[in-house]
């Protein structure tokens, strides 16, 4: 607006030292919005819950509920799966792998629900850590084949919410069954077992104190047994380390490790989800 | 005309417009908030939630005060995604005695609303001394110190925290709060090793679900059996499997 306009616009009559404050309205189209925001907010509030009343607020004419829309999602998911599901919580794991479309399901789905539920101590890679086992070396505690993968998953291992989990006790043989000298010599001998060269100990006498006490599970040549889950002492694959104080502090302690029930009621895998993450593992290179 | 000239008054007495100013902005608040207090639909009844035992409330002070809530979330959305990682997703009741709430705003690390029993202890403990062994792309920093640091029911006022919950309106009984110096050691040392009186049946008794045993697996009483026993008890508290949400929630 130029200044020769200056007579057509009202002021608000406001004037101060000659400046005086012009009173134009506001542009139609802006004040047009305006008024349809209003109504457009007075909608919104009778179609989606809004309005406080006595003892609850009204619902809204479109029902909208937020638990509704995710139960809903789910079970627009689970509807979507629920066939190849059913067919993989009953499959038989052992011909898993001839039925394709089953079996590409089975690893997909297990490859989430690992990164979910497993990931955490196996690592995300299954390359697992120091007391967490390695899914994918060919070295198996407790058994490397799908059915016995998948039982592991099912039942866990030492945990007491699983009347059939894995469980055995390798004691503490720090606790007054063996002296000093006795831990250091079986020590030496153990890792002797998969060629380390040990500063201390007496691998002959460590021999004598293997056979008295490890061998009942460990086996005489110490390659373990899986019945009772306990580790090839052969190999290279250490799963509490393999340095001397490490496996020192292993025989004194006697390891414990744990894996939940993921079958057990209330802990949450299904059949499928747990048939799935036994095909995901054992294809990961270690299965037998 | 008459009405709308009148707010000259107002612009020239400062203090009525200050109040007046006050009355309209409090308008916002008043509907927005004060209907969160009576509205039943907002205050839903849960089954099972109970005030923290002793050792559990010690240990979520250490969470608070080792700001674990600015990169864990306790708070799981109703999405799909989040339920499928996470579980059930959060409700209200399950941090109505959480003062302050720990909901979070940002992840860098997992939302732990529902950690509780989903780890072993020995895992906690391995975690905690160092998480890149077990976690090795993980970036949280290492908390190992929390092994070295005893404590006990006076070294971490445990009685006044409780007394201070209770007074923001956590429903702590008198015998709870007779008792909580008992109860902080059953919960760790339920075989009475260090506490002669232990009495783990009578602290399930005040604090149902509540998980008795030595979590870090040290003799001592330290900071790492208080935080675990706090995350081991996160998100158990509600049975799940007979809870039916309301849907117009």
């Amino acid at each position: 607006m130029s200044k020769d306009d200056k007579n057509k616009v009202n002021t608000t009559g406001h004037e101060w030292d000659g400046i005086e404050e012009y009173n134009n309205p506001l542009p139609r189209w802006w004040v047009w919005i305006f008024y349809a925001t209003i109504i457009w907010g007075i909608g919104y509030t009778i179609a989606y819950p809004a309005w406080p009343l006595v003892k609850g607020a009204t619902p809204g004419l479109l029902g909208f509920s937020t638990r509704a829309n995710v139960q809903a999602e789910i079970e627009r998911f689970e509807d979507m799966n629920s066939e190849v599901k059913a067919q993989l919580a009953s499959a038989d794991l052992t011909t898993l792998a001839d039925n394709e479309e089953i079996y590409s399901y089975a690893i997909q789905s297990g490859r989430a629900t690992f990164a979910t539920f497993c990931s955490q101590c196996h690592g995300s890679g299954a390359a697992g850590a120091k007391g967490y086992p390695n899914l994918l070396d060919n070295d198996w505690i407790w058994g490397g084949d799908i059915e016995e993968i998948a039982y592991t998953i099912r039942h866990g291992i030492r945990n007491e919410d699983d009347f059939d989990a894995r469980y055995s006790e390798m004691p503490a043989f720090g606790d007054d069954y063996l002296s000093d000298e006795e831990i250091t010599n079986v020590v030496a001998y153990v890792r002797s077992l998969s060629g380390l060269e040990n500063e201390q100990g007496d691998v002959t006498a460590g021999e004598v104190v293997f056979l008295d006490n490890c061998a009942a599970c460990h086996l005489e040549d110490g390659t373990g047994d899986r019945l009772q889950g306990a580790p090839n002492l052969t190999d290279a694959i250490w799963l509490y380390g393999s340095s001397f104080q490490e496996v020192e502090h292993s025989v004194r302690v006697g390891p414990f490790g744990v894996m939940p029930a993921w079958g057990a009621e209330g802990v949450g895998l299904d059949e499928s989800q747990i048939n799935g993450v036994a095909a995901y593992v054992h294809q990961l290179g270690g299965g037998e | 005309m008459a009405l709308i000239d009148k707010h000259v008054i107002l612009e020239k007495n400062v203090t009525l417009l200050l109040i007046f100013s006050l009355l309209v902005v409090s308008v916002g608040g008043i509907v927005q908030i004060a209907p969160l207090f009576y509205l039943e639909n907002t205050i839903e009844d849960v089954e099972g939630v109970r005030p923290y035992s002793p050792l559990e409330l010690t240990g979520r002070n250490i969470y608070i005060r080792e700001g674990c809530y600015v990169c864990h979330s306790q708070m799981i959305r109703p999405m799909r995604d989040e339920v499928e990682r996470y579980g059930h997703y959060s409700l209200a009741a399950e941090s109505m005695y959480d003062h302050p709430f720990q909901w979070g705003s940002k992840r860098t690390g997992p939302d732990l609303a529902r950690v509780g029993g989903r780890y072993s202890d020995e895992w906690h403990v391995d975690h905690m001394m160092d998480p890149q062994s077990v976690v090795p792309e993980s970036v949280m920093p290492k908390y190992a110190f929390l092994m070295n640091r005893v404590i006990s029911p006076d070294s971490t006022f445990v009685e006044d925290t409780m007394a201070t919950n209770r007074f923001v309106g956590v429903p702590y009984t008198d015998e709870q709060m007779e008792m909580a110096v008992a109860d902080f050691w059953s919960q760790v040392d339920p075989n009475g090793n260090i506490f002669a009186d232990a009495d783990p049946d009578a602290l399930l008794e005040r604090y149902p679900g509540a998980q008795t045993r030595n979590f870090d697996g040290q003799p001592e009483v330290t900071e790492m059996d208080a935080i675990i026993a706090y995350l081991q008890v996160l998100g158990t508290m509600v049975d799940f499997s007979t809870f039916e949400p309301v849907a117009s929630r």
